[in-house]
């Protein structure tokens, strides 16, 4: 079954991509410099053909049937794709809804002399382009949200590393704010590196956390008490003035725990705790040895 | 009935859990072992939970009782080998076992056992030989 706007369209493909091109160009705020013209023009005659195939199958309320796939395609491919150029949800949004403008111009041009048609061919493109739009910013947001995940992920790798200063000591630099989904992360890799390496100190440097509250300092202590249950002992270091403060004023109990001020002096203890002596070397000895 | 076997090590006690724990075994250890602290007289207990995958709140505190019973009896304990998973479990369980000391595996549990003690293998070799020619 055909319908009239079907039938518009197909008649006045050309036209009505042309106007198309005309509106999404007319909008002041595109940035020509992201997409380049054949590439506009490919992916809106792609769009439309796929609109028009899409019509003349008869459906036209349902986007999610199965006579819509290649739209949804086409639409979700073109919104992720944009996403991860940077386009604003404007921009991506008004390459749905100019469609609009150009069909309605077409319709009205054909049935100027028929209002009822009209108004009935308007109200259903309108619907259906209105759920295009939607599921077009649906999908935006989804590709945007892709691409933070990506960057959490990549964050959390880049900032827990291991770092084994020496034999049986392990350091590790937390930078960044200390929130569950970290802490998790830092204790994984802290625990599976003292399996890995048999190390019996690990150095937990803090210099880098903007702010301990009480969820940190919990996460902190969690943190130590799974390192002491797996044999190994955990020296947090790195505590400024402003954090020692906050810590006491919040009444939190860090005095099972060893605590350094600095990474140096954490380092001392465990070298201290290992029985390891590190001292400067007579010049002249040093001479003589060479 | 299953059970986990308990090796005498000198002055210590020795024991390795190679399978999962479940509740009626890990009772029966729990029994034994004191049993055995008493009996022989040990100075020190250590438990190897290397192969041990899952645990749950009863095993942790199975494990605490373990370690505040021996001490009472005069015998330290130390748990040595627990696996990353293990020690994050428990501790979001909360349980710290306080009072259980910790080892990263057998060997260094075994010093750490010795110090606590105030032995050294040196010394107690010396003194075990002399005993071994008396008996003779």
């Amino acid at each position: 079954m055909k319908n009239a706007t079907s039938k518009v369209i197909r008649k006045n493909k050309a036209q009505i991509l042309e106007s198309w091109m005309k509106y999404q160009l007319t909008d002041e705020d595109l940035r020509d410099d992201l997409m380049n013209m054949e590439e506009l023009h490919g992916q809106s005659e792609q769009l439309l053909d796929s609109f028009l195939n899409a019509l003349e199958s008869g459906n036209m309320n349902d986007i999610n049937a199965r006579e819509f796939e290649p739209i949804r395609d086409t639409l979700g491919e073109i919104s992720v794709m944009r996403a991860r150029r940077g386009y604003s949800p404007r921009e991506t949004g008004t390459f749905v809804l100019s469609l609009k403008q150009s069909l309605f111009d077409a319709l009205e041009k054909e049935f100027k002399s028929q209002p009822e048609i009209l108004y009935k061919e308007i109200i259903l493109v309108n619907n259906l382009l209105d759920s295009l739009s939607i599921f077009t910013f649906e999908t935006f947001i989804k590709g945007r949200e892709e691409v933070i995940l990506r960057q959490t992920d990549e964050i959390n790798e880049i900032s827990t590393p291991v770092i084994r200063v020496w034999e049986g000591i392990l350091a590790l630099p937390i930078i960044g704010t200390l929130d569950s989904a970290r802490t998790q992360i830092v204790m994984e890799n802290l625990l599976q590196e003292i399996v890995a390496t048999g190390s019996s100190i690990a150095i937990l440097d803090i210099s880098g956390v903007p702010a301990v509250d009480s969820l940190v300092a919990q996460h902190l202590i969690k943190t130590v008490s799974a390192t002491r249950l797996m044999g190994a002992e955990c020296i947090i270091s790195g505590i400024r003035a402003e954090i020692a403060q906050t810590i006491v004023h919040l009444g939190i109990d860090l005095s099972n725990i060893k605590t350094k001020a600095s990474l140096a002096s954490a380092l001392r203890l465990a070298y201290d705790m290992m029985g390891v002596e590190v001292k400067k070397m007579d010049r002249r000895s040093k001479i003589s040895l060479l | 009935m299953d059970r986990i076997p308990i090796l005498k090590m000198g002055p210590f006690l020795l024991v390795t859990i190679q399978v999962d724990l479940y509740d009626r075994l890990a009772l029966n250890l729990e029994n034994d072992l004191i049993t055995m602290v008493s009996k022989t007289e040990a100075k020190g207990v250590l438990i190897d939970i290397s192969a041990v995958s899952i645990v749950d709140s009863f095993m942790g505190r199975i494990l605490g009782n373990i370690a505040s019973m021996s001490r009472i009896m005069d015998a330290e304990t130390v748990v040595v080998g627990m696996q990353p998973a293990v020690a994050i479990t428990l501790v979001e369980l909360g349980l710290t076992l306080q009072g259980v000391h910790t080892a990263l595996n057998v060997e260094k549990g075994m010093e750490l056992l010795q110090n606590k003690i105030g032995l050294n293998l040196l010394n107690q070799e010396e003194y075990q030989e002399p005993a071994d020619d008396t008996d003779l």
